[in-house]
């Protein structure tokens, strides 16, 4: 039986720690990221999870200290947001390579300078190649689901490579929402144990890390290509268990309205759902729009992105980063490479919008659309437009 | 008795958990000192590596040297991958997925590695109280990149990055007293060792490894490659380091002062610093300097035994 409550999110991610039973919690204060650490440690301290909370002085040391806890087999889980990321970027790609399945969430912040402690996605963008499995989630509810997910896919035989769970500083951590906890038993019987198949052990010695010469980086490096691309059949498997079991159900790309649309908006996290309201007073007026959202990140869905913009005839992407001087925003260039060598493809045009916390409302969402229509007609000046800035 | 060999009085395994075959360079002192200390952690130990020499000489895929459970992940982040190896071992054999007994934990780390990249994330685990033991493998500069000055750098030697010149005599700043920054962490235990002193340097592998909370051993390993002397001469020169007081053979237990190895009469800076290349461009009065230098650290290292050890009253 889950229990729906209204809880803040940063707290619903303290309880689907909780429901993991995760081992080892190393974190660093940050904003928007602070209730969930908080909230974590006094679970800890009242009894509630049976775990070792290490209070680290850094970011960089978070991460680390999830390496080693989770190189001796332990469940290790973080938290951080925007500079935190940054500081401990470095150390993310040797998660991945060392395939330690550590799961993170990241409340997605703006970064300095100048400094800002409220949601874009810049920081998001900036491991986007660390080789991490991705998810991208819309609400709260899809923050905890995917949270206890990202445990059992990262922890598959087949997988063993970290996760992170995105949400957007502030419109989601901060925000109350009617949530569905899980029983612990239900969630016992959803997420198994984690048992780390070559743990540093004195039983059984392993080296773990050694440095690989040019005759064989190449070759460990291809193959967590492959194992980053294995993962996909494990993340479905894993999300249709997961709807078998408590009843909601994900996927890669999320739909909506979007059957018979010609001009569609794709967009990432706790926008998506603001979106939607515009599509709803836009489809009012007869025209047919309607909205992608992009749940799960790395390994890209590339056929669920070609099915899902099939007969569209326009595609307005929007970021919330910047490449500076580059095509566009990440994602809106990524898109547009996935789908350049279609025979037919709906013309893309890419919008930055929602930095560093600036609101977009359902009627901002209305313009953006509009404009993104206006575009794909008369082309523009640019290679992506800023939404809403002034000049 | 056949796994032992013994000298006079004292017996050491012959058993090697850091093997031979691995690519340190000949006389390498530091490769011995990781043998030694190998040889008192025995089996039940994790090591946990930064980046470096003993990283690089011992473990290019697909070999390794290491017969005992070893990680290395960067460079700097040694103390808090220690923690987060002590955190997830004491919950799991408190959950009882790990079967419970005594598993050193250690790191090992350059000087480098310790008192400039990774001081930080030392000094949290240190501050957190985490039980492991750190060794700093103290080689006098970064010598795994072509022997750059770091903080550990003597005053007076010449490095890449602080060379020697008309208008430089190379290192200009005193090497950073690491053993007492990692004692100022109120911690049970903190020693500096040499391989010169094998049974010395063991006794406090061995005394570090059992402490309850974290223990920091200062190891100087003498480089022939950077310090640019004859490999034949390393233990030589490590013993000089020990008798001309540059670098004193002590303990703090638990906040008392003790040395080691008792050096009544100091020899002149002179006869250590005159066998190295490295300090090769030294002049009489920069030795003078040095001399005065050494004086007083080892007269306040003096006055901090007396202090430390006074009888109550």
């Amino acid at each position: 039986m889950s229990n729906r409550v209204g809880i803040e999110v940063s707290r619903a991610i303290a309880v689907a720690a909780k429901l993991a039973r995760v081992d080892v919690v190393a974190a660093y204060p940050i904003t928007p990221q602070t209730h969930i650490v908080e909230d974590i440690a006094e679970l800890v301290a009242n009894g509630e999870l049976d775990a070792s909370y290490v209070p680290v002085e850094s970011e960089h040391s978070a991460m680390s200290a999830c390496l080693g806890a989770s190189a001796v087999g332990a469940r290790a889980f973080t938290a951080t947001a925007g500079q935190g990321l940054e500081l401990m970027h470095e150390v993310l790609y040797v998660a991945s390579a060392m395939q330690l399945p550590i799961v993170m969430s990241l409340a997605n912040r703006a970064l300095s300078s100048p400094l800002s402690i409220w949601g874009d996605h810049s920081d998001a963008m900036s491991m986007r190649d660390t080789g991490w499995i991705q998810l991208f989630a819309a609400n709260g509810q899809e923050v905890l689901d995917n949270i206890l997910c990202a445990f059992r896919i990262a922890e598959d035989r087949k997988v063993l490579l970290p996760t992170v769970v995105h949400l957007d500083g502030f419109h989601l951590t901060h925000v109350i929402e009617p949530i569905s906890i899980p029983e612990p038993s239900e969630v016992d019987g959803f997420l198994p144990p984690f048992n780390y198949p070559l743990p540093l052990d004195p039983d059984k010695p392993v080296t773990m890390g050694a440095f690989a010469p040019p005759y064989i980086y190449p070759e460990t490096k291809k193959a967590q290509q492959v194992n980053l691309l294995a993962a996909k059949p494990v993340i479905l498997q894993s999300w249709k268990e997961f709807g078998d079991h408590f009843g909601r159900y994900y996927s890669p790309v999320e739909s909506y309205r979007a059957e018979g649309a010609k001009v569609l908006l794709l967009t990432m996290g706790s926008y998506s759902e603001t979106a939607t309201l515009a599509i709803d007073s836009l489809r009012k007026d007869g025209k047919m729009v309607g909205a992608l959202s992009l749940r799960l990140w790395r390994p890209f869905p590339f056929e669920e992105i070609r099915q899902a913009v099939k007969g569209a005839d326009v595609l307005i992407v929007l970021d919330r980063a910047v490449s500076f001087g580059g095509p566009g925003g990440p994602v809106c260039s990524e898109i547009k490479a996935v789908l350049y060598d279609e025979a037919r493809r709906p013309k893309i045009v890419g919008v930055v919008g929602g930095l560093g916390g600036r609101d977009i409302s359902p009627s901002d969402f209305v313009s953006i659309i509009n404009r993104g229509i206006e575009i794909s007609q008369t082309g523009s000046e640019q290679e992506f437009e800023m939404f809403g800035v002034r000049e | 008795m056949e796994n032992y060999v013994t000298f006079g009085r004292r017996q050491v395994t012959k058993e090697e958990n850091f093997t031979p075959g691995h690519r340190a360079c000949v006389g390498c002192a530091e490769a011995l000192a990781v043998r030694l200390a190998c040889k008192v952690l025995g089996k039940n130990t994790i090591v946990v590596n930064a980046t470096g020499c003993m990283e690089v000489i011992s473990t290019p895929l697909p070999t390794t040297a290491w017969e005992i459970p070893w990680i290395h992940t960067i460079f700097e982040n040694t103390g808090a991958v220690v923690s987060g190896v002590e955190a997830g071992l004491k919950v799991l054999m408190r959950k009882g997925k790990r079967s419970q007994r005594k598993v050193n934990m250690v790191v090992m780390a350059g000087d480098g590695g310790t008192s400039d990249i990774g001081l930080q994330a030392l000094s949290g685990a240190l501050e957190r109280g985490h039980d492991f033991l750190y060794i700093c493998l103290d080689n006098e500069a970064y010598m795994n990149t072509g022997i750059q000055r770091s903080s550990a750098t003597p005053y007076g030697a010449s490095t890449t990055t602080a060379p020697a010149g008309k208008k430089s005599i190379g290192q200009i700043t005193w090497k950073k007293n690491m053993p007492e920054v990692a004692a100022a962490h109120d911690i049970p235990y903190v020693a500096t060792a040499c391989p010169s002193y094998p049974f010395d340097l063991m006794d406090k592998v061995a005394k570090g490894a059992a402490m309850l909370g974290p223990a920091y051993i200062h190891i100087l390993s003498v480089c022939p490659t950077g310090w640019r002397l004859a490999p034949d001469l390393a233990i030589e020169v490590g013993r000089l380091a020990v008798r001309t007081g540059i670098f004193p053979l002590y303990e703090i237990e638990n906040g008392k002062y003790r040395f080691t190895v008792k050096t009544p009469k100091l020899k002149p800076v002179e006869e250590y610093l005159k066998m190295q290349g490295r300090f090769r461009h030294l002049a009489e009065k920069d030795i003078a300097h040095i001399q005065d230098r050494v004086n007083q650290e080892y007269a306040k290292l003096q006055d901090k035994v007396a202090l430390t050890n006074k009888p109550e009253d």
